[in-house]
């Protein structure tokens, strides 16, 4: 049981991987669809489109404050749209898809799953960092603490979220464009880094934020149609297309109900625990709320963005149990054309194939250029992400205690940029073939153990000192890094021990709790001068967290 | 007027007092809302999954942990909706006539 979970969840997140009847590694057996000119053309019109985006967004980014929140005038509904498009990812809709096609409900669990964090993003984050940040997550944790120490931890955690995260998409990108667009991985990973390095390098946060709109807009568009086509053979009701699948799937009823995924309820809290409180500390998504211009807006734009992905992920429910029943028993998508065999494309293509099957190769084309598309706006969010944590963070505000020039300042982020896309690509092209779905579980884990409690507990707890957020935030990646190491996905299927010894790939429930308890123990029993004065100025970070007042581009009142 | 005599002279405002104690009360019933039931979903998705393979109806193919699932979501989009609509109503409301009343 434990190993068909593991296998989901590899399939889930990494979009390009092959079949999950397949031996965990079979990343190899890619294998590359027909040329499809459709989808080439509508490929280039996009990377024209964001291109020509680019351009116009260089000529919009004069100062630091552009290149980083396009000066905090996005506005809520944008960005909204433009987090939603952030979140999206091509594992969503690939990969989950294709759980439901393959395990029926279970999918669904793994999306609600990914849903469940946004509503916490509004209630406990939305407005406290538009209202005490500017730049990155870190300036809300260095408000009142040690900048130096602080600043400098918080940026290695987001970076290192943000590698991890990149290598994730750039191997899931490169096998997508091999299988799709019948380019070779390595020029397409050498691709996918140069466009968003000429996104964030140029265009900043502007062109990023709008590449992340369009794709959002193409994703959404896209998968409705797609979804109301699907629906249309069933005269419009989710009870005929359950029907209908229930007959047509191997697993029959089995298909409605919880399955192997949660069979292990410990298991399955791992999982999502590491998603939900993972998810509140990605500092690409965190760092969205300071592109709009003050709290308000903030809040909006997660409830846009929370309708948005909600929206997603149920005609993501309604495509995958389409797929069981049209193509599921169209023996012309499956190799051999033997039905229930291996599918043509590699397990995760289910979706692709309804679009085929309900759009022909027109449909197959354009949903083929959305979904590069949607790989695009995720990588070049988080090359922004990393780019601010350099420049911002370790550049102007560690390095140079603020003294370095605009001009200086905007010279380092260009290159750390530039550096992000190249160490991209190299990891994306050292990793080809690797066995990567141990680092979906290092960048959630490493989300949700340090940057969450450090956010969380600087914005809501007085006695947080710095002695005590550094001793938690190391104490948490050390045990989530240990953990992951420790877990099945690496030490069984890398490694190739018998037996993992800590038995969850999702590290999160027990390191997000030790890096808890670790802050708040050393926190308390912190009796240092500057302990004294950082709670003491806890007061005033109240007053602006809660009114907003001394915001970064709100009215000065 | 600098942010640090701002920050003292509002913190001390009965105005901010109510402010902060009805904003809490919101977020913490609203992080509830959306944490527990989802929390229970997956536990008794993990112990007793035959709740959620029953039908809706005698009638239906529809299963309950399929009704569930479209229910968490679209619930937990209401909640943000509703957590805006009362910020904009009455915590935006709130923290203008604070701040209008400490300018003075």
């Amino acid at each position: 049981m434990k190993a068909t979970f593991n296998r989901c969840l590899a399939s889930c997140a990494m979009l390009g991987a092959a079949s999950t009847h397949a031996a965990p590694a079979a990343l190899q057996s890619v294998q590359a669809q027909p040329i499809n000119m459709v989808a080439i053309v509508m490929f280039l019109l996009f990377v024209l489109a964001t291109l020509g985006i680019t351009y116009w967004a260089a000529a919009r980014t004069r100062s630091l404050d552009d290149f980083y929140t396009c000066n905090g005038g996005i506005t809520g509904f944008q960005n909204g749209l433009a987090l939603a498009g952030d979140y999206m990812s091509a594992a969503a809709l690939l990969g989950v898809t294709s759980m439901i096609f393959a395990k029926g409900y279970d999918g669904f669990i793994y999306a609600i799953s990914f849903f469940v964090a946004w509503p916490l993003l509004l209630f406990l984050f939305a407005e406290k960092i538009r209202n005490l940040g500017k730049v990155t997550i870190a300036d809300i944790a260095s408000y009142r603490l040690d900048q130096d120490r602080i600043r400098t931890f918080m940026s290695f955690g987001s970076l290192t979220i943000v590698c991890f995260y990149l290598v994730v998409q750039m191997v899931g990108a490169g096998q997508l464009i091999q299988l799709l667009f019948g380019l070779e991985y390595n020029y397409a990973v050498i691709g996918v880094g140069l466009l968003m390095m000429i996104y964030v390098t140029f265009g900043g946060m502007v062109a990023t934020t709008w590449v992340q709109i369009i794709k959002a807009v193409l994703l959404l568009a896209g998968g409705t149609l797609l979804a109301i086509l699907a629906l249309w053979r069933f005269g419009f009701s989710f009870e005929t297309l359950l029907t209908q699948a229930v007959a047509s799937h191997k697993d029959g009823v089995k298909i409605l109900a919880p399955g192997a995924l949660v069979s292990d309820p410990l298991s399955m809290l791992s999982l999502s625990v590491g998603l939900v409180f993972g998810t509140a500390g990605l500092p690409h998504i965190l760092m969205r709320f300071f592109t709009v211009p003050d709290a308000q807006q903030a809040r909006k734009s997660v409830f846009i963005a929370t309708g948005f992905i909600g929206f997603f992920f149920l005609i993501v429910a309604v495509l995958g149990l389409s797929a069981i029943v049209i193509v599921g028993q169209d023996a012309a998508f499956f190799e051999g054309g033997v039905l229930g065999g291996n599918m043509i494309g590699g397990s995760n293509m289910a979706v692709m194939h309804l679009a085929r099957a309900l759009g022909g190769d027109l449909f197959l084309g354009f949903l083929s250029a959305v979904a590069f598309a949607t790989i695009l706006a995720v990588v070049a969010g988080l090359t922004m992400a990393g780019t601010s944590a350099i420049s911002h963070d370790l550049y102007a505000r560690v390095l140079r205690k603020n003294t370095a020039s605009p001009a200086d300042e905007m010279r380092v982020s260009r290159l750390a940029s530039v550096s992000i896309g190249v160490v991209a690509v190299a990891l994306g092209i050292l990793f080809k073939e690797q066995n990567i779905a141990f680092l979906v579980a290092l960048t959630f884990g490493v989300a949700a153990s340090v940057n969450f409690p450090i956010l969380v507990l600087s914005i809501y707890w007085k006695g947080l000192t710095t002695r005590g957020a550094l001793a938690g935030g190391i104490a948490g990646l050390v045990c989530a890094v240990g953990l992951v190491v420790l877990s099945p996905a690496v030490w069984v299927k890398i490694l190739g021990f018998k037996a993992a010894l800590f038995p969850y790939d999702y590290p999160a429930i027990v390191s997000m709790n030790v890096a808890l308890l670790c802050t708040w123990l050393v926190s308390v029993t912190d009796r240092s001068a500057r302990s004294r004065r950082e709670r003491d100025a806890y007061g005033d970070q109240f007053v602006r967290a809660q009114t907003g007042i001394g915001a970064s581009g709100a009215v000065n009142h | 007027m600098s942010h640090k005599n701002a920050y003292s002279i509002i913190g001390e405002h009965p105005l901010f007092e109510e402010l902060v104690r009805r904003r809490r009360r919101l977020v913490v019933l609203l992080s509830a809302v959306t944490l527990v039931p989802y929390y229970l979903f997956i536990l008794v998705a993990a112990l007793r999954p035959d709740i959620l393979a029953a039908r809706v109806s005698a009638l239906s193919s529809v299963s309950v942990g399929w009704l569930v699932g479209v229910l968490i979501i679209l619930g937990a989009w209401l909640l943000t909706g509703l957590y805006v609509s009362r910020a904009n109503n009455e915590f935006d409301g709130l923290t203008s006539k604070l701040v209008g009343e400490a300018a003075k």
